[in-house]
Order: C-alpha cells, then sequence, then structure tokens
C-alpha cells in the first residue's frame, strides 16, 4: 500500500507530532523547539517499546504455557494481562541487595549498559516508509554495533558481581555473543549486497518485488543463519546457557534483586522483539504488504517471528556448551561464508545475464 | 548526515533516563535493610571458598582472537558489499582472494585445534 506519512491511517503518530510541533515550534526559539518535539517523539517510541515489551512478556507465558499443558499467567487482570504490570510493581517494591563484595559502580552500571542499547536500536528500525525516528545511511552497520554492547554489559555484571556463577555466566555470554556475531554479522551482508545500501529503509524498499527470504537459493539459508545466529544474540532458549538455570542458578544475574533485575529482564525481552523486527526488515519485506497500513504489516510480521522463537524455546532443549561452540564456530561460519559468496557469485550473474 | 545522529544522541539520553527512573523511584520506595548474611555473595547456601576472581581458561582467550580477525573482515566486507553492483567482476575475484587468505588462517586454527571445546 502506498502511504505518506502525512495520512493519518499510514502514520499512526501523526497528530501527536502535529499537536508537539504546534505547541513548542511555534512558541519556542529555534533550535529548542526542535529539541523537545525530538525528545518527546523518542520517549514515546521507548514508552511504547517498554509497553510492547512487557505485553510481550505475557504473551510468552501464556504461549509457552499453553505449549507445556498448562495454563500460564491467568489471574491478575482479563487473562492474565496485566500479570506483567503486578511483577514490575512487585519488582520495584522489592530491595536492591548490593553484595559486600561487589564493585558497586559497575555493579550499578552493567543493567544499564545491557538495557540502553536495546531501547535507541528502535529509534532507527522504520516502523513504515519514513516512519523512524532517524534513518541512518549505515543503518544495519548501526545495529551490529549496538548489539555489541550487552556484551559488556553482560561480562560487568558477571565480573562485578563477584560471584563464581556470576563469573562463569558472563564468560560463557561473551564467549556465545563474539561466536554467534560473526555469522550474524556475515549473514547481514547477504541483503545489503543484494539492496546495495546498508540504510534499513532502503533495504525493505529493495523487497518491494521480492522478499529477501525468497532469492533462491541463498535467502532461505541466509534466513535461518540469522535467526540462529539472532536468538544466540540475546541468549534465549536453546542458547541461554549464560543463565542456565540447571547448572549456574541465574548465570551472571544471579546477584541481581528488584529493580536492576528487572532492567536485565526489560532488555532481554527488548532484544528479543528487536531480533524479530530486524529478521522482518532484512528478509521479510519489512513494513511492506497489500491493503493493511504498513505499520500494521511490520507489526504482523514482527509478532510472527517472535511467536517462531517462542515456538522454540518450547520445543528445543538446551544446547551443551561444546556443541554450542561447535555449532558457531565449525557449521554457522563456514556456512555464513558460503551463502555470502555464492549470493556474490548469482549476483554477478545475474547481471551479466541483464546486459 | 551528522545531523541524523542527533536523534540517536537524544534516544542515548532518553534511553539512559529511561533505565535510571525506575532504579531512583525504587531507592525512594524499596526496603533498605542489608545484613551480612543477605549480602554474602550467593552460592545455594553454601559459604564461599577461595576468590573468586580466578584464572580463566585461555580458550576464551583464542576465541576472542579469532573473533577480531574475522569481524575486521565483515568491517572490511560492508563497503563492498554497498557498492557491489557498481563494481566489476574484478571486484567479486578480489573479495574471494581476501576471504580466501583468512580462510587458511581459520584451517589452521580448525587444524590446530583451537576450535575445539575441551
Amino acid at each position: 500500500m502506498n502511504c505518506p506519512t502525512d495520512n493519518f491511517i499510514c502514520n499512526p503518530f501523526l497528530y501527536f507530532h502535529l499537536a508537539a510541533n504546534a505547541i513548542f515550534r511555534d512558541h519556542l526559539p529555534e533550535p529548542l523547539g526542535t529539541i523537545i518535539v525530538l525528545a518527546l517523539t523518542v520517549a514515546m517510541v521507548t514508552t511504547l517499546i517498554a509497553l510492547i515489551v512487557m505485553s510481550q512478556v505475557w504473551a510468552e507465558r501464556r504461549i509457552v504455557g499453553f505449549m507445556q499443558g498448562r495454563l500460564g499467567p491467568n489471574r491478575v487482570g482479563p487473562a492474565g494481562l496485566l500479570q506483567s504490570v503486578a511483577d514490575a510493581v512487585k519488582l520495584l517494591l522489592k530491595e536492591i541487595i548490593i553484595p559486600t563484595q561487589a564493585d558497586k559502580i559497575p555493579f550499578m552500571l552493567a543493567p544499564l549498559l545491557v538495557l540502553v542499547p536495546s531501547l535507541v536500536v528502535w529509534s532507527i528500525i522504520p516502523w513504515g516508509p519514513g516512519l523512524s525516528v532517524t534513518d541512518l545511511n549505515i543503518g544495519v552497520l548501526f545495529v551490529l554495533g549496538l548489539g555489541g554492547i550487552p556484551t559488556i554489559g553482560i561480562l560487568t555484571a558477571g565480573w562485578a558481581s563477584s560471584n563464581k556463577y556470576a563469573l562463569l555466566g558472563g564468560m560463557r555470554a561473551a564467549a556465545q555473543l563474539i561466536a554467534y556475531e560473526i555469522p550474524l554479522v556475515i549473514v547481514v551482508l547477504v541483503p545489503v549486497l543484494l539492496a546495495g545500501t546498508m540504510s534499513l529503509g532502503g533495504i525493505v524498499e529493495a523487497q518491494s518485488n521480492l522478499w529477501f527470504l525468497f532469492f533462491l537459493p541463498v535467502g532461505p539459508v541466509a534466513f535461518l543463519l540469522f535467526l540462529v545466529a539472532g536468538i544466540a544474540e540475546v541468549n534465549r532458549s536453546p542458547f541461554d546457557l549464560p543463565e542456565a538455570e540447571s547448572e549456574i542458578v541465574a548465570g551472571f544475574h544471579t546477584e541481581y534483586s528488584g529493580m536492576p533485575f528487572a532492567l536485565f529482564f526489560l532488555a532481554e525481552y527488548a532484544n528479543s522483539f528487536a531480533v524479530s523486527a530486524m529478521t522482518t526488515t532484512l528478509f521479510l519485506g519489512g513494513w511492506g504488504g497489500p491493503i493493511l497500513p504498513p505499520f500494521i504489516w511490520f507489526f504482523l510480521k514482527t509478532y510472527a517471528v517472535f511467536f517462531v522463537l517462542v515456538w522454540i524455546r518450547g520445543t528445543l532443549p538446551r544446547l551443551r556448551y561444546d556443541q554450542l561452540m561447535r555449532t558457531a564456530w565449525k557449521v554457522a561460519l563456514p556456512l555464513a561464508l558460503v551463502t555470502l559468496g555464492v549470493a556474490a557469485i548469482e549476483l554477478s550473474l545475474i547481471r551479466s545475464l541483464l546486459g | 548526515m551528522v545531523a541524523s545522529f542527533g536523534p540517536i544522541a537524544m534516544a542515548v539520553v532518553i534511553a539512559t533516563i529511561f533505565g535510571l527512573l525506575p532504579l531512583g523511584i525504587s531507592r525512594l520506595v524499596a526496603p533498605r535493610k542489608p545484613d551480612s548474611v543477605k549480602n554474602a555473595p550467593y552460592e545455594c547456601g553454601v559459604e564461599t571458598i577461595g576468590p573468586t576472581m580466578i584464572q580463566f581458561k585461555n580458550h576464551f582467550y583464542l576465541y576472542a582472537l579469532i573473533f577480531v580477525i574475522f569481524d575486521v573482515e565483515a568491517v572490511f566486507l560492508f563497503p563492498w558489499a554497498v557498492i557491489f553492483s557498481q563494481l566489476g567482476t574484478l571486484a567479486l575475484v578480489e573479495m574471494f582472494v581476501f576471504v580466501g587468505l583468512l580462510l587458511v588462517g581459520y584451517a589452521y586454527a580448525w587444524r590446530k585445534g583451537a576450535l575445539d571445546w575441551v
């Protein structure tokens, strides 16, 4: 559906934007007005994402519950919808325990290091044509860079806790994240190669005729590799070894309680949702689709990918650590390089055939 | 182009506030009653033995080294991928040579067992 940003069906934030402009831009001196409007926009996106993430926590618990033959949360509010709110309030009221031996400043800094990139990434993912806070021309690279920061946060958390389980979890997390970052980075090159741009909006537009998922034969392989590496990057089951409760209590966040723990939790789900959104953007045509407005298509596809993530969590057992490392270094990495090579050769062949 | 990073800076500020705000509220409303047992390292009820910051398996270091090499390689591949459609077949060959050189090192690491988790 062709959608200009000044149409209120296409741009759900149009009235907000107009109102903010009318109030602040027209009455305040520049650049103050622009800065306030920008701050409001970013704050709105961040709040929206936090709310979506809270609903996702509920959805995941319900779906996994049904998959395991139980009900999941269904007491607080209609169908348990307010469970996440109740959890957040409970965590807010809990004591923040900082262990005596812990390094206090890094200990409190770590949750922020993990949370901030997972929220910042949302200001460049396009929800529709022109519907992102900013469209960077190095969008893909920027998302990958942001994806590397939580590694530092998790390692900091593990180290600063001064707890053996936390340290083990932090080290595991660092090794796992860097191992899966390589196939992820290389496989992301496939959509970049096909689209000829690193801007996320540009990649979505390049898929208006054919989703990169269906660019045979490399599309499906690249898609699967991206999904697997993405799940490993956000430490979700079956790659949740950094927080494997049967081996190392809760891994890197063993010593965290109350609100700092809640921030880790929020960041983890925000990252899962961001991986779903990036899969949608890079391989499933982003906001492209018939009849419905673009942002609805974007969220439909993102939720579908998220459902697959939950499905995987409900189905597969956790990997063993040596299997995890072998998969990353001996299977995913060569496969990603081969995928990229085949994509490049195929693209040159198509180009020379078409003249 | 630099102007499009302004919103990113704003997003970092807002996200930081977004993280600090609940921490601050929690500081105000949550109880604070530390005691020596509660603040001890959690090891399932058993008292900690020995220091926590111990020496670590050097495999982690090996992985980190290989990671740096491949990550730098990927950074070089990004500009290549963006302008690939404007370059000739020579660019394709050159990239295969570049990745091939790295693969020699990768094969060496594999044969030496640097990729095995033991």
